[in-house]
């Protein structure tokens, strides 16, 4: 090289681009191959590895020729949606470009074994291209299954928050399941607006799903059962458990605020007993 | 603002239309001390159902107007908490304990009318 050490960087860039788009199709077969061998091509049509394998090799070499990863992101993305959506697991994908990786990583040996200089060089143009295509990558992934489980998380959240009225002016709200605060808050809202709504006088709280209670959980009941009685309401709270009841007292949580019944059962009694509803058995 | 203060048989209903200002908040406070006894009322309703906030301040004087009025023989009840608002108070502990509330002006006036019939009084 005439031009001196300036222009060596983007003289080797220029030179590795054009090597790898060169070898394009013998190196991509190496890959598939070697991705064949480990498994990692399982669920996928001949096809799709020809397109899909294709597309990401020139990607890479995209991102090293124009110093931009604008389309590795881009291509990530989609790629992690499509990946998740079909049950690709991410040892498939990162393991992929791990052989990818590989395979581009060999064939810098094979070009410039004679000229250690130049060999490393290339490596030093070429690595951190590599770890940032693979970073961008295994973020995606991570990025595309956090958003599933949130996804997951919030169906959850709407199916397990009914407030179900058994009688005028009686809510009963079953909670199931372990209460974080974002779901606490939640069961809140729906609750009070239920109140008003449905101008109830009495909520049962029933908590016999509710497998552990911690101080802040009890603190958010004790905050329902206050914001409740703002708006005129009486909160009950029933199927605390002996294991639930016993490290509430534990922690010292203000127990006696909670108007707790035995079951839910006690609590509809307590509340026809408040709102003066009797039960009459008839005859037969 | 001046919240305007309405005599209704036994009672005395002030309605908040608006946020108040701390100064308002206190001038309701007044007025209504001053009122229940001019009118000898049994019992007051504050409908503050069309706030969406409600600060610290203005629960310190709801809370000193419900005791004023026991004081000077009135049972007080706060109407018309919304959702939004109830759910504000307890998260900064204004929790307006001891006071009697309700859903809005209809259950506040049941409310009184039940406890004015657990009197001695006629009816």
């Amino acid at each position: 090289m005439a031009n001196g050490t300036a222009a060596g960087g983007a003289n080797i860039t220029q030179e590795l681009v054009s090597n790898f788009k060169r070898e394009r199709d013998s190196l991509r077969r190496q890959w598939v191959a070697q991705m064949t061998a480990q498994d990692y091509l399982a669920g996928l049509t001949s096809e799709e590895i020809e397109s899909e394998s294709a597309t990401i090799y020139d990607t890479c070499v995209g991102c090293l020729e124009t110093g931009s990863y604008e389309g590795a992101e881009e291509y990530a993305l989609r790629m992690a949606e499509r990946g998740v959506l079909r049950g690709m697991t991410t040892e498939q994908i990162i393991g992929g470009l791990l052989v990818l990786r590989d395979v581009y990583g060999r064939s810098l040996f094979r070009w410039y074994q004679q000229d250690m200089q130049k060999l490393s060089g290339a490596l030093d143009t070429y690595e951190p291209v590599a770890n940032k295509i693979l970073a961008i990558v295994a973020l995606a992934f991570i990025q595309e299954k956090e958003r599933v489980v949130r996804q997951q998380q919030e169906a959850i959240r709407e199916l397990s928050t009914p407030v179900l009225q058994v009688r005028d002016k009686m809510l009963v709200l079953p909670i199931i399941g372990m209460i974080d605060s974002q779901r606490a808050r939640q069961l809140t809202e729906q609750l009070l607006i239920a109140v008003k709504e449905n101008r109830a006088k009495v909520v049962i709280v029933d908590v016999t799903g509710v497998p552990a209670v911690d101080s802040k959980v009890a603190n958010h009941l004790l905050q329902t059962i206050d914001a409740a009685r703002l708006m005129g309401a009486r909160a009950i709270i029933t199927g605390l458990s002996p294991d639930v009841a016993q490290a509430l007292v534990s922690i010292g949580v203000d127990v006696l605020r909670f108007n707790a019944v035995g079951n839910l059962q006690g609590g509809i009694e307590e509340a026809d007993r408040i709102l003066g509803y009797k039960i009459v058995v008839g005859p037969e | 603002m001046r919240v305007p203060i309405l005599k209704q048989h036994d009672f005395l209903i002030a309605s908040v239309q608006v946020g108040l200002i701390d100064a308002e908040w206190q001038q309701l406070r007044d007025d209504l001390s001053r009122k229940v006894g001019d009118y000898r009322s049994f019992g007051v309703i504050v409908d503050i159902s069309s706030l969406d906030v409600l600060d610290s301040y203005a629960t310190r004087t709801l809370r000193s107007i419900a005791y004023i009025a026991a004081l000077r023989g009135a049972k007080t009840v706060i109407v018309g908490i919304q959702p939004d608002v109830a759910y504000s108070m307890v998260r900064l502990g204004l929790t307006l304990e001891n006071i009697e509330t309700a859903l809005d002006l209809e259950d506040g006036l049941s409310i009184l009318s039940a406890a004015r019939k657990g009197g001695a009084g006629p009816e």
